[in-house]
C-alpha cells in the first residue's frame, strides 16, 4: 500500500485518516530549535466535507488514499441511483444519493461531470463549473423593473432554483455557475 | 519552475540595517567578529538537529554547519576571548512559515558570563536594535522571565521531571492536541511547549524561559542549585523562538556522557549517524574557559522587527527558489 511521509505533505495530497479519505488543506512545519519536529495539518474529509486539525510527529508515514478524479458523462437516474459513464471505456458507475450530494440539482443528461472514485467506488460528484439549463417555471417579468436590477426565483429543468433577472422568461435557457449557484447569462 | 525573481525586496534594506546594528552592538562591547568554516569534517550528534551532508567530487565528504558553535568553542579554548559571528547555517529539510533550511545565526560567547547575565544581554540587544530604526515598530518590547518547570506546573500541573510520556499525552489530550506517532517524554514536552505553551505567550512581549531539563541540556552545564535541570535559556518574541543560550558545559566527562546518550537516541530513532567532530571533542578535553554562549535567529528577529508573518518575506531566495 502506498504511503506518504510527512516531508511529502503538501496541500491537495489525499491521505487515509481515521478510515476516511482526506485531502490536506494546509501543512505547517513546527519545530523547536533543538527538539522534536511536527507537522500540523488541516485536512478535509472527502466523504463528509468536515475539516479538522491533526498533528504528526515529523517523519511519520500515513497511508495514501486511493482517490481518483475521473471525467464521466451523466446518463440517467432510476430514482435510486444516478448512472455515469466513462466515455472512453463505456464503463458505468451507479452513484447513490449520499455520494451525489448537492450535485443532483445541476445534473442534465449527457453533461460531463467529475466523479471522484475511492477504491473504485464513487465518493463525490462535482458538476461542471457552468451548466446551461432550461427554466421550467418562473413568474412573468414585469416591464420597467429591469432598471432596478431586481431578481425572481426560477426553477430549472434539473430541479435547482436560482435567482434570475426579471426580464428572463420561462422556457428560456440560462447559464449558471454551479459553484456559487448564481445566474450568469441567457443562452 | 520556480520564480527567478527575489521574494523579499521590501525587507532587503531592513536586513542590511539590522546586520549593521548587530555589528555595532558587538563592537561597542568589545566582542570580536570571527569567521569559521561553513563546511567541516564532523557534525553534531544532537538528535534535534540534522546536518546536510556535502559530497566532494573526489569522493570526500563533509557537513554543512548547523551552527558555528564547535569551531567557535575551539577558538575560545585557544584563548580568543569574547567572540561573535554572523553565520549562515543549514538544518535538515526544515521548511515552513518560520523555517528555511539555510538561515542566518548571530552567535556569540562571553567569558565569565553565566546564563542569566547573557540572557540579559540578549534582551538588551533585541531592545537596542528594535529602537535602532524609526520604521521598526514597538516602543520597547517588555520582557518576562519564567522557569521551564513553572511554565508546565502553572499551565498543566505537570512536573517536567516527574512525569511520563503518558502523563504528557493525557495533558495534551485535555488541550485538544492529539499527535500521530510515538513520542518519548522529551518529545511530548517539546510538543506541549511548541504547540500549546508558546502560542499563549504575550504577542508583543519577550519571554525568557530558563532552566531546561537536563535531558534537553545539549551543551549547557547542569544546574548545581536545581538537580535535573541545566543552565539553558530560550528567548521568545511573542510565540516566535528567537534565541537559545547556555552557561556552557566545560566538564569533558559530562560532554562524553551526553554524546553517548545522543548516539543512543539517534540509533533508537533510526536517524542518520554523522561522523562526530573529533577536533571539537579535543578542544573540550583541552579545556573550554568559563563562558556563556547564545545563538539568535537573525531572519526571525527581522520578521518581528518589520512584522513579517512568513520567513519567505525576509529571504530573497528561500529554498525552492534558491
Amino acid at each position: 500500500m502506498a504511503s506518504y511521509s510527512t516531508n511529502e505533505f503538501r496541500s491537495g495530497l489525499k491521505i487515509l485518516l481515521d478510515g476516511d479519505p482526506q485531502a490536506i488543506v494546509e501543512n505547517e512545519f513546527v519545530k523547536p530549535g533543538k527538539g522534536q519536529a511536527f507537522n500540523r495539518v488541516r485536512v478535509r474529509n472527502l466523504r463528509t466535507g468536515r475539516v479538522l486539525e491533526k498533528t504528526f510527529k515529523s517523519g511519520e508515514s500515513v497511508e495514501a488514499a486511493d482517490v481518483m478524479d475521473t471525467e464521466m458523462q451523466y446518463l440517467y437516474t432510476d430514482g435510486e441511483f444516478w448512472h455515469f459513464m466513462v466515455p472512453d471505456t463505456f464503463e458505468q458507475y451507479a452513484v447513490g444519493k449520499t455520494a451525489l450530494g448537492d450535485a443532483a440539482q445541476w445534473l442534465k443528461e449527457q453533461d460531463m461531470c467529475t466523479v471522484t472514485l475511492w477504491n473504485g467506488e464513487p465518493l463525490t460528484v462535482t458538476p461542471p463549473n457552468f451548466v446551461e439549463l432550461k427554466i421550467v417555471q418562473c413568474d412573468p417579468g414585469v416591464r420597467g423593473d429591469t432598471a432596478q436590477g431586481g431578481t425572481k426565483p426560477a426553477t430549472l429543468e434539473s430541479g435547482a432554483v436560482v435567482k434570475v433577472p426579471l426580464f428572463v422568461e420561462e422556457g428560456e435557457t440560462v447559464k449558471v455557475d454551479t459553484r456559487s449557484g448564481e445566474y450568469v447569462s441567457r443562452v | 519552475m520556480a520564480d527567478w525573481r527575489p521574494a523579499a525586496a521590501p525587507a532587503r534594506p531592513h536586513r542590511a540595517r539590522l546586520n549593521a546594528l548587530l555589528r555595532e552592538f558587538m563592537a561597542a562591547r568589545g566582542v570580536l567578529e570571527v569567521e569559521t568554516p561553513v563546511l567541516s569534517g564532523g557534525a553534531p550528534l544532537d538528535p534535534g538537529v540534522e546536518s546536510w551532508r556535502a559530497q566532494a567530487p573526489g569522493g570526500g565528504a563533509g557537513y554543512l554547519q548547523t551552527s558555528p558553535e564547535y569551531p567557535m568553542k575551539r577558538l575560545l579554548a585557544a584563548g580568543s576571548g569574547d567572540i561573535y559571528q554572523l553565520a549562515r547555517v543549514f538544518r535538515g529539510e526544515e521548511q515552513g512559515p518560520r523555517h528555511n533550511p539555510e538561515f542566518s545565526l548571530l552567535e556569540w560567547y562571553r567569558l565569565d558570563f553565566d546564563d542569566r547575565r547573557l540572557a540579559d544581554e540578549v534582551v538588551e540587544l533585541v531592545q537596542a536594535v528594535a529602537a535602532g530604526d524609526p520604521g521598526w515598530f514597538r516602543p520597547r518590547p517588555e520582557v518576562c522571565r519564567v522557569r521551564y518547570a513553572d511554565l508546565f506546573l502553572d499551565a498543566f500541573g505537570l512536573d517536567p521531571l516527574d512525569c511520563t510520556a503518558r502523563d504528557c499525552a493525557a495533558v495534551a489530550e485535555r488541550t485538544g492536541l492529539s499527535i500521530a506517532g510515538a513520542l518519548d517524554r522529551d518529545g511530548w514536552l517539546d510538543a506541549l511547549m511548541s504547540l500549546v505553551l508558546a502560542p499563549g505567550f504575550e504577542p508583543e512581549r519577550l519571554t525568557l524561559v530558563h532552566d531546561y531539563p537536563e535531558s534537553q541540556a545539549v551543551l549547557a552545564r547542569p544546574s548545581a542549585a536545581d538537580p535535573g535541570y541545566a543552565l539553558r535559556f530560550e528567548l521568545y518574541w511573542g510565540d516566535l523562538e528567537l534565541a537559545n543560550g547556555f552557561h556552557e558545559l566545560t566538564d569533558p566527562a559530562i560532554f562524553v556522557e551526553r554524546r553517548e546518550r545522543d548516539i543512543e537516541r539517534r540509533r533508537r530513532n533510526g536517524q542518520d549517524m554523522p561522523d562526530p567532530d573529533g577536533l571539537f571533542a579535543a578542544a573540550m578535553h583541552a579545556g573550554l574557559p568559563d563562558c556563556a554562549g547564545v545563538a539568535l535567529g537573525v531572519d526571525r528577529l527581522l520578521m518581528r522587527l518589520i512584522g513579517a508573518a512568513h520567513i519567505d518575506r525576509v529571504i530573497d531566495f528561500p529554498w525552492g527558489r534558491a
